[in-house]
């Protein structure tokens, strides 16, 4: 092939067209050593997106090679499917993952939201893995900015109506404000499903003479460019680039899953992929990189909603609910006959070719009888040849400034102030309930979802097999991370992040597995914001490799950054699943009786850093993370496995945002219930109540159990606790003096959000 | 006794439905697929909740042409056994086999939560001899606020066509208990001839010990008793 | 002076209306299969003061800009006429 055979029609691209386009002029130099000519323009673009952070990973991938990636309930590599995949026993998986749609969302946040939601589903119903269920995690920047408003208000029923209509539960999540957010909000979608071990879908391509189809929305001008838009500043002129915009169909999605377990389950399907960011290019090159076989595509084949569409526009458009499909010649009637039943378009656009003898499979492209591209996949594609860079870091100035932090500084609240700081954390947006958001998403729909009528630190969904009626394993899932620890230390602040995430499981009863990672951060290219990056995966893998919760894969989203607000805290959001082999070892949140002893495991700290009362009532915005052990975490956790297990304990729920006040008060308001509490004067009073210092639980033990329990933990499990007090039938009362009444609580905590938000 | 679960493309509770009454109440149960004129002899059709066609344009409007259609409504002429839950009973309005219509919750929110509901009508066999008491049962609806004109809803009284109104945890009415404005606190209604029903909440949601409520299954477990009499 | 302002507000052309594919879907599944193309779209009407035909258009401009069309995704046209 030479390069007189290969053109587009314009003239070939310089280096100036290559540097519009996103391309180095080092990268465009390697395009051409790999090409052996000069790319023309359909080339350049594919290489473009495919290059682009979005796709390659190329500023994050050396670092994410160093997390804990083996296991060995790990049945796929980290970026080797669509998503991870975890061995659960009974010849199951689960197959999860987490995803960001940031830069769509901040443009338009209903679309932007809900084809957040459909991409991650794809990839999990690409595997074969039926989805079971869907978390999220949204941060957005000052609430009571119409701005902000907007932007919740849009995102929150973008995913609603998408999921909804998808029939996914959306079983948990979790929403942050923070001025840093203000122009940049973070929309991170999370998605579980399961599937039989034997069935599970690849994303390859090979075996010569294959029929490749594409499946269906038609194609058209959407987000093209998308991924490379996705990979630079916003700025004011965004608005200019559209449409970047994409429309989601929720209803064809719908199709699309029960078409696609359909066509697996026929055994013919070679490989599928879904068609997210960078479309038909992305999912033809990473196919056939894998499977080291060539694709013949005749574009002129592939459906479009618009005529006239040039090569490029067809290969990088983004257009929503589409799938790659390689099918074994000869069945192609069988697959053709169930699209057709699901009302699906499909089309043939070309098939399978052997590999060169120089090359591991190469792209041929032809539009209207021409061969418009030739590309070799496996040098577009993350892992091959695509770029790898190491970016430079420095430990930002503030970090120092912030561990200058003395709480001495501050001062405690006294007993006339107990109430006024109370409300102030109950009635605020990062603690009060979200029942305004959850409400509007189908949590139950799957008949699944084991935490509606039993509130739990993470949410809990049954496996529900048709097949064995009486199968009753479950699976926890939850996504965390405190944002503002971060920021004040990423290490640590990652750690604290993977932490929390196994505490919310542990507090429900699950065994940790697997994780998945969604990493928020800003402009790689900013020494200080890369510092920031390198910290966190190195706090994170430290983490993960303690707690044996591999990284499955997951999502990097830099540039949430922008010009007037400088970049968002570092946001590594933590997805993790566990598993509850035994559902009668479900552990809830909520006091269940009058006169329950109330006790708090793990070790009080005169500690008030980074935590919400002295972030948003004391208004001391610089702080360093809380205090925090990963191995005194550790311990913790395998302590309350055994106090589930031994059924020791009537509730237990995690000490968080907003400490220990905040805990007793959740766990007392599902039931309506009191609590009567006295504080240990070794310590201040808003550390020991308002505190966030890590590695502290809330259990609550009936009396008749308490001397075994105060046994269990002394003698065999070595664990500190404190007896704080009892649960009472109504009121919060902290020392003797009623702090509010459970009613009070319950409005302030329920509506305040809602209000809002009005 | 054998049930059919129509599944329309969007339906999104039809497995759900399917598994609640095979595996919680022990019934014989077939999907029915909408393309079909074959309603493969079923004594009683449930038409399941989700977004049939996307609910585009108006809910249930489109589902109410598919080709199963013809015999659902030939079915329920005949005297035979209809159900609609949520998405299935906007269909079967739009389909003109029970009256009134669905319109968007008053909050314009789709909204998904437990809420209580009261049994009323004394001769329809879904709720005829139900204890009377609040159920507590899910929502999960954006266009669930039941509306009929004056005319109408008087008929509907006069004829104890009422099948559930909502209500607070205690069984009284306030207007908090009502989650999306539906006229009279109306739920669920029945046609002039018992035979056709349809409901906004999911019984089948709340059906099963290991979700925690079971009262669902109180109320499906009516037209198993009462029917096979 | 009283204006009469209809408002029609249909997405792009260039984007995907899903409404308009279901409800075309719906329509062959009805037998009606001449259909090629359907989009949805809002139609909205306004009642509105003004001094004359020109301030009325500006207001019914602004309001289509600002609020009633969402110009990522969709387009509008209006008819002003005296009440």
């Amino acid at each position: 092939m030479t390069s007189t055979e290969v053109h587009d029609g314009n003239a070939l691209p310089t280096v100036e067209t290559a540097r519009k386009l996103g391309v180095l002029p080092e990268e465009f130099d390697r395009i051409r050593e790999i090409l052996g000519r000069t790319p023309n323009f359909t080339e350049l673009s594919i290489f473009s997106v495919m290059w682009s952070e979005h796709c390659s990973y190329k500023n994050s991938i050396v670092w994410l090679k160093t997390l804990p990636r083996d296991g060995e309930r790990m049945l796929a590599k980290a970026g080797e499917e669509n998503a991870g995949l975890v061995d659960i026993g009974d010849g199951l998986a689960c197959s999860f993952k987490i995803e960001s749609h940031n830069h769509p969302s901040a443009l338009e946040p209903y679309q932007g939201a809900a084809t957040g939601v459909g991409g991650i589903n794809r990839d999990i119903f690409t595997m074969g893995a039926r989805p079971i269920a869907q978390l999220n995690s949204l941060r957005f920047g000052n609430p009571e900015l119409a701005k902000t408003k907007w932007l919740v208000k849009g995102v929150v029923k973008g995913i609603g109506d998408y999921g909804n209509a998808f029939g996914i539960p959306t079983v948990g999540g979790e929403v942050f404000f923070d001025e840093c957010y203000n122009t940049n909000p973070l929309v991170n979608a999370f998605s579980a499903g399961i599937v039989e071990v034997g069935k599970v879908a690849k994303a390859t391509s090979y075996g010569v003479g294959n029929p490749v189809f594409i499946v269906g929305s038609a194609t058209g001008k959407d987000g093209i460019h998308g991924a490379t838009f996705a990979s630079e500043d916003i700025t004011d002129k965004s608005n200019e680039k559209l449409p970047a915009v994409q429309v989601g169909d929720p209803f064809m999605e719908k199709l699309l899953l029960e078409a696609t377990l359909e066509i697996i389950e026929t055994g013919y399907v070679i490989g599928i992929q879904d068609m997210g960011a960078a479309g038909i290019i992305c999912s033809t090159s990473e196919m056939s990189a894998k499977g080291e076989h060539g694709m013949i595509i005749d574009l002129d084949k592939v459906p479009t909603r618009q005529s006239n569409m040039h090569g490029w526009e067809i290969l990088l458009s983004e257009s929503q609910e589409r799938m790659l499909v390689v099918v074994e010649k000869g069945k192609e009637h069988i697959i053709q006959g169930i699209f057709d039943k699901w009302d699906l378009h499909c089309a043939q656009i070309g098939e399978v070719v052997a590999a060169g003898p120089n090359d591991a499979g190469r792209l041929h492209f032809y539009q209207h009888g021409a061969l418009i591209a030739d590309v070799p996949a496996y040098d577009l594609v993350l892992g091959g040849g695509a770029p790898q860079y190491h970016r430079e870091y420095r430990e930002p100035a503030y970090y120092q400034r912030f561990k200058q932090f003395e709480i001495s500084s501050v001062p405690d609240t006294s007993a006339d102030e107990l109430t006024a700081v109370a409300k102030h954390l109950l009635s605020h947006p990062n603690i009060a309930s979200r029942r305004w958001v959850y409400e509007q998403y189908d949590s139950m729909v799957g008949t699944a979802n084991r935490s509606t009528n039993r509130p739990s630190d993470a949410a809990l969904v049954r496996i529900r097999d048709v097949k064995r009626p009486d199968y009753s394993k479950g699976i926890a899932m939850t996504v965390d991370c405190n944002s503002r620890y971060v920021n004040a230390d990423p290490f640590v602040g990652a750690q604290i992040a993977v932490s929390e995430a196994a505490r919310n499981l542990t507090c429900t009863g699950a065994e940790p597995l697997a994780v998945t990672n969604n990493l928020n951060f800003g402009n790689p290219y900013v020494p200080e914001v890369y510092w920031q990056f390198v910290q966190a995966v190195k706090g994170m893998g430290a983490a993960c490799l303690k707690f044996g919760t591999p990284v499955t894969g997951g999502n990097v989203s830099f540039y949430n950054q922008s010009s007037d607000d400088g970049p968002v805290f570092p946001t590594p959001t933590i997805g993790m699943i566990g598993l509850v082999e035994n559902p009668e070892h479900q552990m809830t949140l909520d006091f269940k009786e009058t006169d329950d002893l109330i006790y708090m495991i793990g070790v009080a700290k005169n500690d008030i850093a980074s935590s919400e009362y002295l972030y948003s009532y004391r208004k001391v915005k610089e702080s360093p993370a809380p205090q925090f052990d990963l191995e005194e975490e550790y311990t913790l956790h395998q302590g309350l496995k055994t106090l589930i297990q031994q059924g020791m304990v009537q509730s237990m729920h995690d000490v968080s945002d907003g400490g220990l006040f905040v805990a007793l008060a959740e766990s007392a308001m599902p039931r309506g219930l009191g609590f009567q509490v006295s504080t240990d004067k070794n310590y201040r009073t808003d550390a020991f109540l308002f505190g966030e210092a890590q590695s502290r639980v809330l259990v609550s033990v009936k009396p008749s159990q308490q001397g075994a329990f105060q046994k269990l933990l002394g003698a065999d499990l070595k664990l500190a606790h404190t007896l704080l007090g009892t649960v009472t039938a109504k009121d919060f009362v902290i020392d003797s003096a009623t702090v509010m009444t459970t009613g009070e609580a319950k409005d302030l905590f329920d509506n305040s959000l809602g209000k809002l938000m009005a | 006794m054998k049930f059919g679960v129509v599944v329309f493309p969007g339906s999104n509770c039809d497995d759900d439905t399917v598994y609640t009454l095979q595996h919680n109440l022990g019934q014989n149960v077939v999907k029915l697929w909408h393309k079909d004129h074959d309603l493969q002899g079923c004594d009683f059709i449930l038409l399941p909740g989700g977004f049939s066609y996307g609910d585009y344009l108006r809910t249930g409007a489109i589902a109410r042409f598919s080709p199963i259609m013809n015999e659902v409504i030939e079915h329920a002429n005949r005297g035979g056994y209809v159900m609609g839950i949520c998405n299935g009973f906007q269909i079967l309005v739009e389909a003109g086999l029970l009256p009134g219509v669905l319109l968007r919750n008053l909050s314009q929110k789709y909204s998904c939560r437990n809420v209580h509901l009261l049994p009323q009508s004394k001769k329809a066999l879904l709720t005829a001899e139900l204890p009377q008491r609040a159920y507590k049962i899910p929502i999960a609806h954006g266009d669930g606020r039941y509306f009929i004109d004056e005319d109408g809803l008087k008929r509907l009284n006069d004829q104890d066509q009422v099948l559930f109104r909502y209500c607070e945890a205690d069984g009284s009415f306030t207007d908090e208990a009502n989650p999306n404005g539906s006229i009279d606190h109306i739920a669920g209604v029945s046609n002039e001839t018992f035979n056709v029903f349809g409901m906004m909440p999911h019984p089948e949601r709340a059906s099963d010990e290991a979700l925690g409520n079971i009262d669902g299954r109180y109320i499906l477990e009516q037209l198993v008793s009462t029917v096979l009499i | 002076m009283q204006f009469v302002a209809n408002i029609n507000i249909m997405p792009i052309k260039e984007i995907l209306d899903p409404q308009g594919k279901a409800v075309k879907l719906g329509l062959h599944n009805l037998g009606i299969d001449q259909v090629d193309d359907v989009r949805i779209g809002k139609h909205i009407t306004i009642r509105l003061e003004a001094a004359d035909a020109a301030e009325a258009e500006s207001k019914v401009k602004t309001a289509c800009e600002k609020l009633l069309a969402n110009l990522i995704m969709e387009e509008f046209t209006y008819d002003i006429q005296p009440a």
